[in-house]
């Protein structure tokens, strides 16, 4: 069947660089969700299960007609419902999709120690290659959304993986497809960036909220998957959206500086000691220091 | 001194292995991707039955329709083409494909008995026995053949029918055409899709 195959820009603990790094234009695809049109009517978490033969699971009731609390490994894509109380008194129901973000610089990638089991594709994508997973999850660490969820049977971790399968045959995520109101978008980055940036601007100046933004965090250096929010000022309110997300400053420095300091030691080592070994010789027994010993025997 | 030269060859060829080793290959990365599971399938247009919006699907089988293979269904979305919905579904129609491939669906007939709890297995042929006994009994006790001011009506008002959403445009005409005979007026099906 389909011998499909994307190219890599990015390898969870790789060591050196990416093979063939920069050597192809880039086209980064990106979601855009317009949480001010979504209805929460399901139809992506639905078409995301049957694109994806997700097994099914029981779903969790909260006083909500959220499916249940958090995504699952079987679970990728889950509206968020979150009744927020406006100044004024009145109500407003947030919903918000949630799922993997597919960030430019993902924490999950920076924390897996596994090579080869996250990658991020020239189009931007981060995908889970469950067949070099160990299953150690520092990935559940390193992310700042809580996306990838362990499996404890098969032992690996799981999340969105934005189609690949069919974004890599030139078809759109299957919940982009489904959606009925036309709140979720695919495109170009660039594309979808303007767009949103449009729509922003019209909520801004013509539907009373002023504070209508785009939700494209440069913290993990912007997402593949950006947000309109009618408050963009404080994005918490949809079901916990971190305002400033950014990879736990544990994951930096492990495998930022720590993990140099480390490389730093090690081979440093090694070289310092071929260096004396070059310099001085193998080391020579002293005559001096069988004395003691000899004089015990007697 | 006189080995430096020969020192500085070595050091070099270990540099070069580890770099060798840690991987300085200039072959793109790829990776292989999960195969498209329609690549190869049949699509086949049809029109979701829930609702009266009608939105155009298109569903996927396995199988080329060849003499010896019998279809199976892989997937159902949306049809681009079709102006109602153009590719989009609502969550229902998005588990199209659960209605062909769910392993709770209703197969057989189920009675539950006056007073009764429970839904107990009963054979097609029992079924529509008892099904035209009771019509029959109860259009002989509530048929009304005049109203109040004395118009002839011919209506039977104590029966209602309720079409189910996957029944065909011809079932829901022949449905028509026998709940009329009986004098049914509480009609009810979806023939508008």
């Amino acid at each position: 069947m389909s011998q499909e195959t994307l190219r890599i820009q990015k390898i969870s603990g790789h060591a050196g660089s990416v093979p063939g790094e920069d050597t192809q234009r880039q086209y980064t695809v990106c979601k855009l969700i317009d949480t001010t049109t979504c209805i929460g009517c399901k139809a992506c978490e639905v078409a995301c299960m049957e694109w994806n033969d997700l097994p099914f699971g029981e779903t969790v009731f909260d006083n909500s007609y959220q499916t249940m609390p958090e995504t699952r490994w079987n679970y990728w894509n889950l509206i968020l419902f979150n009744e927020h109380e406006r100044e004024d008194g009145s109500l407003m129901w947030l919903m918000r999709k949630n799922q993997c973000m597919h960030c430019a610089e993902p924490g999950c990638l920076a924390a897996c120690p596994s090579d080869g089991a996250i990658v991020q594709y020239t189009n931007g994508i981060v995908d889970f290659q469950q067949d070099k997973c160990i299953g150690c999850g520092y990935c559940i660490t390193g992310c700042p959304f809580n996306i990838p969820k362990f499996n404890k049977e098969t032992k690996r971790v799981y999340k969105c993986t934005l189609c690949t399968d069919r974004v890599s045959q030139g078809l759109e995520p299957a919940c982009i497809k489904s959606c009925p109101t036309g709140c979720l978008h695919f495109g170009s980055k660039d594309d979808m960036k303007y767009l949103a940036e449009q729509r922003a601007k019209q909520l801004r100046d013509h539907y009373n909220f002023p504070k209508a933004g785009v939700y494209d965090p440069p913290g993990v250096g912007g997402t593949g998957v950006i947000y309109v929010l009618h408050d963009a000022s404080q994005p918490e309110l949809y079901g916990g959206l971190p305002k400033d997300p950014r990879i736990p400053l544990s994951v930096k420095l492990w495998k930022g500086p720590l993990k140099w300091l480390g490389n730093i030691a090690m081979v440093g080592g090694l070289i310092g000691l071929f260096a004396h070994y070059l310099r001085y010789g193998p080391k020579e027994r002293e005559e001096e220091a069988k004395e003691p010993h000899e004089g015990a025997q007697p | 001194m006189a080995s430096s030269r020969r020192d500085f060859l070595k050091i070099g060829a270990v540099g070069g292995t580890a770099a060798a080793v840690f991987g300085f290959d200039l072959k793109p990365a790829f990776a292989q991707l999960r195969e498209l599971k329609i690549e190869r399938a049949n699509e086949t247009r049809s029109t979701c039955p829930y609702c009266a919006v009608g939105c155009g699907t298109i569903i996927y089988t396995i199988g080329d329709r060849a003499k010896n293979v019998t279809a199976q269904v892989v997937h159902v979305e949306g049809d681009p083409d079709h102006p109602t919905n153009r590719g989009t579904l609502c969550p229902k129609g998005s588990s199209l494909q659960q209605e062909i491939m769910n392993d709770r669906r209703l197969l057989k007939p189920l009675v539950r008995r006056p007073g009764g709890t429970e839904w107990e297995d009963i054979s097609w042929d029992d079924a529509i026995s008892e099904i035209a006994r009771r019509v029959k009994k109860t259009r002989d006790e509530t048929f009304v053949e005049k109203d109040a001011a004395g118009h002839t009506v011919n209506r039977l008002e104590s029966i209602a029918w309720i079409g189910g959403c996957t029944d065909t445009n011809e079932f829901n005409y022949l449905v028509v055409k026998a709940m009329h005979a009986l004098g049914v007026v509480h009609l009810e099906n979806q023939a508008r899709v």
